[in-house]
């Protein structure tokens, strides 16, 4: 449905004047968290002073690039009708990959880490297509699976960075963009990109929105979903490799209940959890529109022992008021 | 295999499971079949078992509740907070009612507003979660009377005629949760909102009810457990239900239980419960750290999950 909706809109010519008022206020009806995000911004900066520095700016950045990585990324999966819970134990993974190989050259630890994140994601993929398990439950397995192997490699130990230039290289910065925030930029408009304009990505929307009427429209529906999850993997695979890249350090605890934050961020950016409907763009302003919160929470000096209470309870607003301006969109379809 | 055969396959399947772990557990390790350590596994699985129950019901009517953990830990922290200032009786009904209230709320969120319920008990553990933070300053809150050998203490630490207390608990809530679900119209009333929700309200069922009632289940059973767990351990913090959660929901997956609503029972999710307890006490045993258990419950997680499908797949002729 929203695929439709969404090529309608593309081929509005966009010169006409009322058409691109008409394409921003969709974009912004769309993107609603967006303006949430301005709003807490502008809240904090008038409160104190400090926000709107460029060391305070640099340090939202970073913190947010971690949770933008693993959002972003799960939201694929999310628009095809699946969830992916391992992305936390994944990322504990592939920290710890970056870490323990960098003795055979940091290129190699690199490697070895996206690859560990792929093959993470390929087998949930293949586990859910071959199976027909609904994704919650094979993720819910190899969440604890996935952390389990890593403990079991590694052992219950922290590992600290044997190579100074991945650390180093993070430290690296243009005002208050590091390389990090700049390298995550990349791949999450390369996501962004794949999921709007790519065949891939049309077919995604299509298989969230009815997978059986794109399996009859002869779209190979097995192969988007594996290959949305395998976008996953590699996704938390650069997020574990930024973690470890940031701390210079790693271990197999790394990521824990991470999951819950990026399923927040997906739900509070506006994609269905039913699949069909969502973005990147939403998904992100989501994860800017939390740090910022946090952040600014922090600045006041609140006690960080209110913020999971301040958080939980946006998440449960956003969905009520969301419930409200969408209407009975779902009454039918739960 | 005959349909009828295959049909029935799902509903025993668990079980057989089980069955089979205990089997080659105890033939390969009869340490673990020992009557002390039997004990010692329906000790430790009285919480999950407990808290199992009432999430079975919320699974039934096709939603989820990811709150019981933090439940959990608010109503053992009121159990002992209470009992050391007011009374033993005093601090079970506290943590019952805190059971109940977050339950009733989960049950306001999903069924009245008719929120997405992963996320809306995902926000409700955060927040509870917080709460417990914020009101012990994320310290430990031990029992004044450690030593005393209360009536209170007798609930998960006592035996009668060599049986856990805790386990006759566990056989009594299963049997009335079981008698609700199977035989009342409430249970039916569940089962057929699960099945589907929109025949369901045809059929004049208030189905925003059906669902609510499973929520406040499945908060005063978490609120029950917490009793159940201050009385074990006399101390509690405000992370001690947490990943309790997945625990519970992976059992009743193991149950038979399917997510999308309309099937599972009680005892099946006590199976589940079992089987996860002993196949960890084995583990245990051959001295395997305790990042083993987690493979092995991902791998029979699966397996059992694939087993539903393939059954009830094969189970529907055309």
């Amino acid at each position: 449905m929203s695929a439709v909706e969404r090529n309608e809109t593309l081929t509005i010519n966009p010169i006409h004047r009322g058409a691109i008022m008409g394409r921003s206020a969709t974009w912004l009806k769309k993107n609603s968290i967006w303006a949430v995000a301005l709003a807490m911004a502008i809240f904090f900066s008038l409160q104190t002073g400090f926000f709107l520095t460029s060391f305070n700016i640099a340090n939202v950045l970073t913190q947010c690039v971690v949770v933008a990585l693993l959002s972003v990324g799960l939201t694929p999966v999310v628009i095809s009708g699946n969830i992916d819970l391992s992305v936390g134990a994944t990322v504990g993974l592939t920290a710890c990959l970056a870490v323990l190989l960098q003795p055979y050259g940091l290129t190699v630890a690199l490697l070895a880490a996206l690859a560990a994140g792929a093959l993470c994601g390929l087998l949930n993929g293949l586990i859910v297509e071959k199976t027909g398990v609904s994704s919650f439950i094979v993720t819910l397995a190899t969440m604890s699976g996935i952390r389990g192997l890593t403990f079991m490699g590694i052992g219950d130990v922290s590992l600290s960075a044997t190579d100074d230039r991945l650390n180093a290289f993070s430290m690296l910065a243009l005002g208050p963009v590091s390389t990090v925030v700049a390298i995550a930029a990349v791949l999450i408009a390369a996501v962004g990109f794949i999921l709007r304009y790519t065949i891939h990505g049309r077919n995604t929307f299509a298989i969230g929105g009815n997978r059986r009427a794109a399996v009859d429209a002869g779209i190979a529906a097995s192969r988007h979903v594996v290959g949305n999850f395998v976008l996953c993997g590699l996704m938390a695979a650069a997020c574990g490799i930024a973690m470890a890249a940031n701390l210079g350090a790693a271990s197999p605890t790394f990521g824990r209940d991470y999951e819950l934050l990026a399923v927040t961020a997906v739900v509070l950016g506006g994609t269905r959890l039913q699949g069909g409907k969502g973005g990147v763009a939403g998904t992100l302003g989501a994860v800017v529109a939390l740090t910022i919160l946090r952040n600014g929470l922090n600045l006041l000096r609140v006690s960080p022992f209110y913020i999971p209470i301040i958080v939980g309870a946006v998440l449960i607003a956003a969905l009520i008021i969301d419930r409200k301006i969408n209407g009975n969109a779902l009454r039918h379809g739960e | 295999m005959p349909v009828s055969l295959i049909n029935a396959m799902p509903r025993y399947a668990p079980a057989g499971l089980l069955f089979t772990v205990i089997l080659a557990i105890s033939a390969l390790m009869p340490q673990v079949a020992e009557l002390q350590n039997v004990n010692q596994v329906l000790r430790q699985t009285a919480v999950p078992a407990i808290l199992a129950i009432g999430v079975t019901f919320v699974v039934i009517t096709g939603k989820l509740d990811l709150s019981v953990g933090s439940i959990l830990s608010c109503s053992a922290l009121a159990t002992i907070e209470v009992s050391n200032s007011v009374g033993t009786a005093p601090a079970i009904a506290a943590a019952l009612a805190i059971g109940v209230a977050v339950g009733s709320l989960n049950g306001l969120l999903v069924a009245y507003l008719g929120l997405n319920s992963l996320i809306a008990t995902l926000g409700m553990l955060s927040v509870i979660q917080g709460i417990a933070l914020v009101h012990t300053d994320g310290a430990n809150i031990v029992m004044n009377d450690l030593e005393a050998a209360t009536w209170f203490s007798f609930l998960a630490r006592g035996s009668v005629l060599g049986i856990p207390f805790p386990a006759i608990i566990v056989s009594l809530l299963a049997v009335v949760a079981g008698v609700l679900l199977h035989t009342t119209t409430f249970g039916r009333r569940v089962f057929a909102v699960g099945g589907n929700a929109v025949a369901s309200a045809y059929s004049s069922i208030d189905t925003r009810k059906t669902v609510f009632l499973g929520y406040i289940l499945s908060g005063g059973m978490a609120g029950l457990g917490g009793v159940v767990y201050a009385s074990r351990v006399m101390t509690a913090r405000h992370d001690s239900g947490v990943g309790l959660e997945l625990t519970v929901l992976s059992a009743v997956i193991l149950g038979g239980a399917s997510l999308t609503g309309g099937s599972g029972s009680v005892f099946r999710s006590l199976v589940g419960v079992m089987i996860i307890g002993v196949m960890q006490s084995a583990l245990l045993m051959l001295g395997l750290p305790f990042y083993t258990q987690w493979i092995a419950v991902a791998v029979i997680l699966i397996v059992a999950a694939w087993l539903n499908v393939i059954s009830s797949k094969g189970g529907m002729p055309g």
